[in-house]
C-alpha cells in the first residue's frame, strides 16, 4: 500500500479525537536542529469543519486488537487497515513540517497486537524523528493504557505532551461499551505521568540539563453524548482531573454515530450534540481561568447547561444580587464575573482606571464589548445611558444575542487568538 | 503661540518619520500631512521635504524611550508598520500629547489618541500571529520559499519565530503587498526590498508533499460537523489563494512560488 493510501486511511481513523493542540511549551530553536514551539500554539489551518489544524494527526495504526464500541477502529468494524512504517512517519512529519503546513505531530495508535507492542513502535517513530532528524517541534503522544510503565516513561522522554484517554464520563459506561479498558487501566498511566512531570521539573530545577519529561503536561478527552452523563457529571468529573492530575487540558468530543452497536445512539437521525460540546467547552474555561468551581456552575436541580446562553450569563443571572458591578471600584475577581468580561478586558479597565475616571465611551475605546456585559455593570454609578430593560427581560435579550452565533458555533481553539490566556 | 502647519514629504522609512519629528519640534511645525515620493502631493499646505537624519532620528527615539517609556517607542516602533490610514499623522499626535503627559499617556488606553494606534497595532499583530501559521513554503532546490500578501508589514514581527524554526534551513519569504523579502541561512537574515520573485516550476517531489498535504486536509474533517462559516471566520478567504490546501498546482501561476 502507497504511503497516500495509509495517510488516507489512518487520517480517517484519527480525526475524531478532539485533542490537537501545540500549546505548552517555549522552546527556542537550536544550532543543528529542526523547529521550535510557541507557548500559546498556533492554527495551521481550519479544515471544513470548522477546526483547528495544527499538528499532524494520524494514527500509528488502526489494526486494533480491542473492540470499544463507540469507535470506528474496533476489530469488529468492517473497514480498510493500515499501519504506517516509522520511516514512513518520521519523514511526512518533517516534510510537513518544513512547508510549514504543521506544528509537529499528533501520534496516537490502535493497539496493535498488545500495549507495549503498540507502544514500542511508537517509541521508533519518536527516536527517528528527535535523534536522527533532529527534530525540535511539538510532538503530542498518546500513551496507551497497559503499556509497560517504563516505556511509557520513555514515551514521555521524548514527547512535548502526553494524553490517556478517559474516553467515556463514567466507570459504567467504561465498562459497559469498552470491556478491554478498565477505569484503573486509564487512571494508573495518568498519575504515572503526573508524578513524571513534577519529578522531572524538580529535578530540572536543580540540574538543568535533567532530562524532560512531557514538558508541555498532559491532556485527556472524554466522548459526550454517546452515554446518559449529564453536564453536571461531566464537569466535576473535569474538575476532579484538573485538582487530582494537574492536567492541562480536558477535551470534550460531540460523539459522531461510528457505529450500530445495540449500546449506543442509533446513527440514523443522530444528532452530534455541538453546542453542549460547545458550552462544555466554556464551562470548563471557566474553571481555569475565571476561578469558578463545577457546583457554582450546575446542581442537581439543574444538571444541565441551559442551552439559549453561555454558562456565565447563566450563572450570572442566578446571581443577580451580586450585579451590578461597579467597574471603577470592582476588584478584579469581580470584573471576571462580569458577562462579556474577560482576562484581557478585566486587566485593561484596572490599568485604565488609574490613569482617568472610567466612562462608558472610554470602555469602548478600551475594546470592552458592552453587548453582554451593560446589563450587569455601572461605570460612575450610572447604568449605560438608555438602556431600560426589565430584570425578567434580560435573558431573553442574552439568548437573543446568542442566536446568529450558535450554529457558527466557535470550536474553543479560537480562544487562543482572543489575546485571552492561551491553553 | 501656535505653530506653522505644513506637510512633510520624507522617504517613507522610520527614520525618516523620526527626522521629520525632530524637525517639527525644532522649527515649530506642525505636520498635518506627510508624503512619501510615490504619492500624489497634497497642495493645500507648505511642504517641505525633510531629509533623513540618522542622528535626528536616534536622539527622537532615545528621548521617546526615556520620557514617554519601553511601551510608547514600542507602540510607535509598530504602529509604523500598520495599514493604518494617516499613520505619521496619528503617530505625531500621539507623540505630541505623549510629551506633555510623559509615562503615564502608556495607562490611558481610552484615550483617542492612544486607542487609535493600539487598535492598529492589534490588528498588525493578529495578522502577524495568522501568518505565522497560514505562510506555505515550496522547496526550490534546497531553499525553502514562500510568500504572503497580508495588509500590514508583518515580516519584521514574524522574522524571528521562522528564523527560530527553520534554524538550520535557508529560506525566502516574499512579501508581496509591500515588496519586501526576508531572507535567512542559518546565522544570519536580512529584510530587503524585493519587487518580483520568479520561480521555475515545481519538482516532481514538491508535488508529491502538496499533494499529501492536501489529502490529508480534506481527509481530517468531519463530515458531521461541517461548518463553513465558522471556516470562514477562523481562515478568512483572503489568506487562501496562497495557501497549499486551497490551491491546485499547474492552476493560477500566481499561487504558489514554483508552480
Ligand atoms: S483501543 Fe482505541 S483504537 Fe482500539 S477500539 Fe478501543 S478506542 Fe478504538
Amino acid at each position: 500500500m502507497n504511503v497516500m493510501d495509509k495517510l488516507t486511511i489512518l487520517t480517517d481513523a484519527a480525526k475524531y479525537d478532539a485533542a490537537c493542540t501545540s500549546s505548552g511549551l517555549e522552546r527556542r530553536g537550536k544550532r543543528g536542529r529542526m523547529g521550535s514551539t510557541t507557548m500559546a500554539g498556533f492554527c495551521h489551518s481550519f479544515s471544513a469543519d470548522g477546526r483547528c489544524v495544527t499538528l499532524l494527526k494520524v494514527l500509528m495504526s488502526n489494526a486494533c486488537a480491542y473492540d470499544c464500541q463507540y469507535c470506528v477502529n474496533r476489530r469488529s468494524n468492517d473497514v480498510p487497515r493500515a499501519t504506517f512504517s516509522p520511516p514512513e512517519l518520521a519523514e511526512l512529519t518533517i516534510q510537513f513540517y518544513r512547508r510549514n503546513y504543521i506544528e509537529g505531530l499528533f501520534l496516537s495508535s490502535a493497539v496493535i497486537g498488545s500495549p507495549d507492542i503498540t507502544t514500542e513502535r511508537m517509541i521508533q517513530v519518536l527516536r527517528l524523528l528527535r535523534e536522527t532528524y533532529g527534530f525540535w517541534g511539538y510532538i503530542h503522544a498518546k500513551a496507551i493504557p497497559g503499556a509497560d510503565p517504563m516505556l511509557t516513561r520513555q514515551l514521555g522522554l521524548l514527547a512535548d505532551r502526553l494524553s490517556v484517554n478517559i474516553e467515556l464520563p463514567s466507570q459504567h459506561s467504561l465498562a459497559l461499551l469498552a470491556p478491554e479498558k478498565k477505569k484503573a487501566g486509564i487512571l494508573a498511566p495518568m498519575a504515572q505521568i503526573r508524578d513524571g512531570i513534577a519529578g522531572s521539573k524538580e529535578e530540572l530545577a536543580r540540574y538543568r540539563h535533567a532530562p524532560r519529561f512531557a514538558p508541555a503536561g498532559q491532556s485527556t478527552q472524554m466522548i459526550i453524548g454517546a452515554t446518559p452523563e449529564s453536564d453536571r457529571h461531566i464537569l466535576t468529573l473535569s474538575q476532579a482531573l484538573y485538582d487530582k492530575y494537574q492536567l492541562k487540558r480536558v477535551f470534550y468530543s460531540a460523539y459522531i454515530p461510528v457505529s450500530d452497536s445495540k449500546l449506543l445512539p442509533a446513527p440514523r437521525q443522530f444528532q452530534p450534540p455541538l453546542l453542549r460540546e460547545h458550552r462544555l467547552y466554556q464551562a470548563d474555561w471557566l474553571l481555569r481561568y475565571y476561578h469558578f468551581r463545577a457546583e457554582e456552575l450546575l446542581d442537581e436541580d439543574r444538571p444541565n447547561f441551559d442551552e439559549r446562553v453561555d454558562p456565565k450569563c447563566s450563572w450570572a443571572l442566578r446571581h443577580m444580587e451580586q450585579f451590578p458591578v461597579e467597574v471603577s471600584r470592582a476588584e478584579y475577581e469581580a470584573l471576571l464575573r462580569v458577562p462579556g468580561i474577560g482576562v484581557r478586558s478585566a486587566r485593561r479597565i484596572l490599568t485604565a482606571r488609574r490613569a482617568a475616571p472610567l466612562s462608558f465611551d472610554i470602555l469602548k475605546r478600551l475594546g470592552v464589548v458592552l453587548k453582554r456585559a451593560q446589563y450587569f455593570i455601572t461605570c460612575g454609578g450610572k447604568m449605560l445611558p438608555g438602556l431600560r430593560v426589565k430584570e425578567d427581560q434580560v435573558l431573553g435579550h442574552l439568548a437573543a444575542l446568542e442566536r446568529p452565533a450558535l450554529f457558527a458555533a466557535v470550536p474553543e481553539q479560537l480562544s487562543l487568538f482572543d489575546g485571552e490566556v492561551g491553553g | 503661540m501656535s505653530w506653522i502647519p505644513v506637510c512633510y514629504e520624507y522617504d517613507g522609512t522610520l527614520e525618516g518619520f523620526l527626522t521629520c519629528v525632530f524637525e517639527s519640534f525644532a522649527h515649530h511645525e506642525e505636520p498635518v500631512c506627510f508624503q512619501t515620493p510615490h504619492e500624489d502631493a497634497c497642495t493645500l499646505w507648505d511642504t517641505r521635504s525633510v531629509n533623513t537624519d540618522r542622528r535626528k532620528a536616534v536622539r527622537v527615539f532615545r528621548s521617546m524611550d526615556a520620557r514617554l517609556g519601553r511601551g510608547a517607542s514600542r507602540l510607535v516602533y509598530r504602529a509604523f508598520l500598520t495599514c493604518l490610514e494617516e499613520k505619521e499623522v496619528h503617530i505625531y499626535r500621539f507623540l505630541q500629547y505623549g510629551y506633555q503627559r510623559e509615562r503615564g499617556v502608556m495607562e490611558e488606553l481610552g484615550h483617542p489618541l492612544v486607542s487609535v494606534l493600539q487598535k492598529a497595532v492589534q490588528h498588525l499583530e493578529r495578522e502577524a500571529h495568522l501568518y505565522t501559521g497560514f505562510a506555505r513554503f515550496s522547496d526550490h532546490r534546497g531553499i525553502l520559499v514562500g510568500e504572503i500578501e497580508p495588509k500590514n508589514r508583518v515580516l519584521p514581527l514574524i522574522r524571528s519565530h521562522f528564523t527560530q524554526r527553520y534554524h538550520r534551513e535557508c529560506f525566502l519569504l516574499w512579501d508581496r503587498t509591500h515588496q519586501e523579502a526576508l531572507l535567512y541561512q542559518p546565522g544570519q537574515w536580512v529584510i530587503v526590498p524585493m519587487e518580483e520573485l520568479r520561480l521555475s516550476a515545481a519538482a516532481e517531489e514538491e508535488l508529491h508533499w502538496r499533494a499529501l498535504w492536501r489529502r490529508f486536509f480534506h481527509t481530517v474533517a468531519i463530515e458531521e460537523r461541517r461548518n463553513p462559516r465558522c471556516q470562514n471566520t477562523q481562515l478568512p478567504k483572503r489568506y487562501r489563494n496562497r495557501m497549499t490546501e486551497f490551491c491546485r498546482d499547474g492552476e493560477g501561476m500566481e499561487a504558489l512560488p514554483g508552480s
